[in-house]
């Protein structure tokens, strides 16, 4: 026995026995995941976490949490003896004075950016391929909540510099809390220990983004992960897998190193940008005040959504009933608006599983274009997303293109309602074309290309035949149908209102529709081929093949 | 089994059902297995395997590399010392961060595709609901427990039970009443009052009507702000702005409240209580940066567009014996963004 092997060997036994290593490692070492690129956006999420935590750690070492005054006499020249708050005048010698504090800071900061924004591509993710059905319903719900706890940490996180944007991030996030009926401006006083902006919300606003909110992400964060075990990892549909099965590599040794190469890789690409792209100049900024402003002051990304929310809507939002102000025109865009996506986006399995009656667990993924009214839901809700998102630039914009704001912004008050409907049916159209190219593909295999003239001088494309495994992919999906009441004889009366909601839902998830090609149909096609090679009259049966399969879409189209 | 029960049974198996039709052709395709493996280069050539663990070896290396290049750049590149070290220092380590840990990854990443098996292997999975016999038992345990406990037949344990739990967490609430005072009228009122001067911001000074030509916006905050123990407090309400138009272009209660023409408005704006900061000399619009509302001066401050809901709140100003201007009263209503309590 080599020296390593017995240093491995002493090891191991301490751990078995003060832990029971071999069972961890018996039951986890060889666990498999399965292999696609979708599935590392998770992993970017999941990473940039990490270098939050150690990247934030080290700013604390040097952020002072106040808003006590002091005069800045540090190093950037044009601030020199300006009256400013510890905390900023702090922030400016963490980017000037501390060595490799800068670069700290814009690691924190291109991380935090890139964490949302993960975060987001990995629920689109999810959501398109149907990764949030039976049994994971409830850690799509988790997954919500650390989207909408990320959005909140990253707004606590910028407010911290008390520099000149982020104060005016404030003053809108306090307007904010002012609109909510009743008890908005007791919320306001309390937050911010009195009037605004005050001195309290700094230490405050410190201890919710370096404890409070990452502890809460950090435990949602291990159930979450907890719950891939529990459920494996969802796979995409291929020959070989099955809902029974997850076919991939081991955990030890191959994602191992896959993985946590992958940490390294994400973290070396964040700390390049950080390197090289300037992110959050403070001190170009200057300290906060609450009567200045700059023009063009924009929120990071994540907020903007929002932010174009509130300036599309109109003023005339706002009234005055019973001698009480509703701000219903900054209320509505944000405090409402978030609470109606959460609980959207947290019912949306729930309103799917009503739609098909299904309780069955999936661990194959949908190919989004297999769900057409959900991916088209999907594109809905991403483009009245976009669209708020373009609003929150609407000045930008205005200034870039030379067209008035006030033109764009009458004009993406009525493209946010219409543009995400038209989104919807085009969408669903695509999805139900790309099935049918589908078929076609499975009935008759792939083009080729080439042209072969036929002895009686017709021309024709012939087309190669897929392989089992080629075709498998087209043809493996379910065909949801819209319900009929003898479907839910197990669910309860089916003239219920519910039953009567459920029908209508399930007919406008699946009414149109495109079945995959079945065995029979495969056989009829490919019986079609040979016929017509020896009778020589391939145009007219190919021709009756084609109807066949059209009129097969159009009566489920109906 | 009879042709409805097989159809049960295909609904409540899903998709690998195997009923068949009439004709003996399947409904379903059938899953064709895992494609056989293919062997990679270095699977079979022990030469393109040797060539692989140099290629994972020269990565790391490249590591090192970059990690002693981040330690050079700390140590190495005088911080201190204006912009230009500091630019250079913060790209030193950016770029040798990055060759330090993206090659780190990548090697590793090369190592497990190159290297190590790459054939896929299967795990069974099991159902999450356990089966009949396990959820039977979970429910007689959980009557049994329950039995025990006797929740059922004393009510009256149960009842105060649920009582003290739903009162339990409530006074925490309480623990935070002194994270600040009642908000009381101060959302209400500002410093001005009458005889406050208005000065200059951020230089100071008073402002003598006769100084003012057309056209001119000047930033106003009252005389003796810089004196309060708070003053952003008071800066976040009492930010003014006072304009010199052709008093005809005034409404008759603007130039009523105004002096020979000069008026002057809260700063605040009546959306989110960003500062107005744009003014239009041509077309007395002033505009809030933040969300685009408009206000126009000639028209008393009246929204004209964006988000907003209210005028901007006009000062009312006069002038003293040596003509400096002075408030001649304080607001009329409140300034800033809209609440519950304003009215």
């Amino acid at each position: 026995m080599s020296t390593i092997d017995k240093a491995a060997g002493g090891v191991g036994n301490f751990a078995d026995d003060t832990v029971g290593a071999s069972k961890i490692v018996n039951g986890f070492a060889r666990k498999i995941f399965p292999d696609h690129w979708s599935f590392m956006l998770g992993e970017i999420t999941l990473y940039s976490f990490v270098i939050l935590l150690f990247t934030g750690t080290f700013l604390t070492f040097f952020y002072e949490p106040s808003a006590a005054h002091t005069v800045y006499n540090g190093d950037y020249a044009p601030l020199a003896g300006q009256g400013v708050s510890e905390a900023y005048a702090s922030s400016l010698r963490i980017s000037f004075d501390v060595r490799g504090g800068l670069i700290m800071r814009q690691v924190h900061h291109w991380a935090a950016l890139i964490f949302v924004a993960a975060t987001v591509v990995h629920m689109i993710r999810v959501f398109f391929t149907g990764a949030f059905r039976k049994p994971r319903e409830i850690n799509w719900v988790i997954g919500l909540v650390l989207a909408l706890l990320a959005v909140f940490e990253g707004f606590t996180g910028y407010s911290l510099p008390d520099d000149l944007l982020s104060g005016t991030g404030i003053r809108i996030a306090q307007a904010i809390i002012l609109s909510v009926p009743v008890v908005g401006s007791y919320i306001s006083f309390f937050l911010f220990g009195g009037e605004y902006p005050g001195e309290d919300f700094i230490p405050r606003f410190f201890t919710i983004h370096i404890l409070l909110l990452p502890a809460v992400m950090l435990g949602l964060i291990v159930v979450h992960l907890a719950l891939v075990v529990i459920h494996k990892h969802t796979q995409y549909p291929g020959p070989g897998r099955t809902e029974d099965n997850v076919v991939g590599f081991p955990l030890f040794p191959v994602y191992m190193a896959k993985a946590g190469g992958f940490f390294f890789i994400v973290f070396g690409v964040i700390a390049l940008i950080a390197g090289l792209v300037q992110i959050n100049p403070i001190w170009a900024y200057g300290p906060y005040d609450p009567s200045p402003v700059t023009a063009g002051s924009q929120p990071d990304w994540y907020m903007g959504w929002l932010d174009g929310a509130v300036r599309i809507t109109p003023g005339w939002w706002e009234f005055t009933l019973f001698g009480f102000t509703f701000s219903m025109n900054i209320f509505i865009p944000t405090t409402a608006l978030i609470l109606f996506v959460m609980a959207a986006g947290a019912l949306y399995p729930w309103i799917e599983q009503a739609a098909t009656g299904d309780r069955r667990e999936h661990h194959l993924l949908d190919r989004p274009r297999n769900a057409p009214t959900r991916t088209g839901l999907g594109v809905m809700a991403l483009t009245f997303y976009v669209l708020l998102w373009i609003s929150g630039g609407n000045d930008v914009i205005a200034h870039m293109v030379g067209l008035s704001i006030n033109d764009i912004t009458r004009f993406m008050r009525v493209a946010v309602f219409v543009l995400p409907a038209l989104a919807f049916v085009v969408t669903k159209r695509i999805c139900l074309g790309l099935q049918r190219k589908d078929r076609e593909k499975a009935l008759h295999g792939r083009e080729t290309g080439r042209i072969v003239r036929l002895p009686h001088g017709e021309f024709i494309e012939v087309h190669a035949p897929l392989s089992e495994a080629e075709r498998w992919v087209l043809v493996q999906h379910d065909a949801n149908r819209p319900m009929d009441v003898e479907d839910r004889l197990d669910a309860g009366n089916p003239n219920s209102l519910y039953g009567k909601v459920q029908r209508r839902l399930s007919r406008f998830y699946f009414e149109d529709r495109v079945e995959p090609v079945t065995p029979a149909e495969l056989a009829a096609a490919h019986h079609g081929h040979d016929t017509e090679i020896e009778s020589q009259e391939h145009a007219s049966i190919e021709e009756k093949q084609g109807d066949a399969a059209i009129a097969t879409s159009q009566k489920y189209h109906g | 089994m009879s042709e409805i029960e097989r159809a049960d049974e295909a609904h409540g198996q899903g998709s690998t059902a195997l009923a068949k039709s009439g004709s003996g052709v399947p409904e379903r395709f059938e899953n064709p297995g895992l494609p056989p493996h293919r062997h990679r280069m270095g699977d079979v050539d022990p030469q393109a395997a040797k060539r692989a663990e140099r290629q994972v070896a020269f990565m790391l290396l490249l590591s090192v590399l970059g990690s002693i290049g981040i330690i050079v750049s700390i140590i190495g590149i005088e911080y201190n010392g204006g912009w230009d070290r500091i630019s250079t220092s913060t790209r030193a380590i950016g770029l040798c961060m990055f060759v330090s840990l993206f090659m780190l990854g990548v090697g590793a990443v090369h190592w497990a595709k190159t290297l190590m098996p790459d054939d896929e292997r299967i795990d069974y999975r099991h159902r999450q609901r356990g089966t009949t016999a396990e959820r039977e038992q979970a429910v007689a345990i959980l009557k049994e427990g329950s039995a025990e406990a006797g929740l059922g037949r004393r009510p009256l344990i149960r009842n105060t039970l649920i009582g003290a739990l739903a009162l339990f967490p409530l006074p925490a609430v309480f623990f935070f009443r002194d994270t600040g005072p009642l908000p009381g009228n101060s959302l209400s009122v500002t410093m001005w009052e009458e005889g406050t001067y208005l000065v200059k911001d951020p230089t100071g000074g008073r402002i003598r009507a006769a100084d003012l030509t057309y056209g001119t916006v000047v930033h106003v905050m009252p005389e003796g702000i810089d004196e309060l123990e708070e003053p952003l407090n008071e800066k976040a309400k009492s930010a003014v702005l006072l304009m010199r138009l052709d008093e005809d272009l005034l409404t008759p209660k603007s130039a009523e409240w105004g002096v020979d023409g000069t008026v002057a408005y809260s700063k605040i704006c009546t959306h989110m209580g960003c500062p107005v900061a744009l003014y239009e000399q041509q077309t007395h619009h002033l505009l809030c940066p933040c969300h685009q509302s408009t206000f126009d001066v000639t028209q008393d401050c009246k929204v004209i567009f964006g988000p907003a809901n209210r005028p901007l709140p006009q000062l009312p100003i006069r002038v003293d014996a040596e003509g400096y201007l002075q408030a001649s009263s304080g607001f009329h209503e409140a300034v800033g963004p809209s609440f519950w309590e304003r009215g």
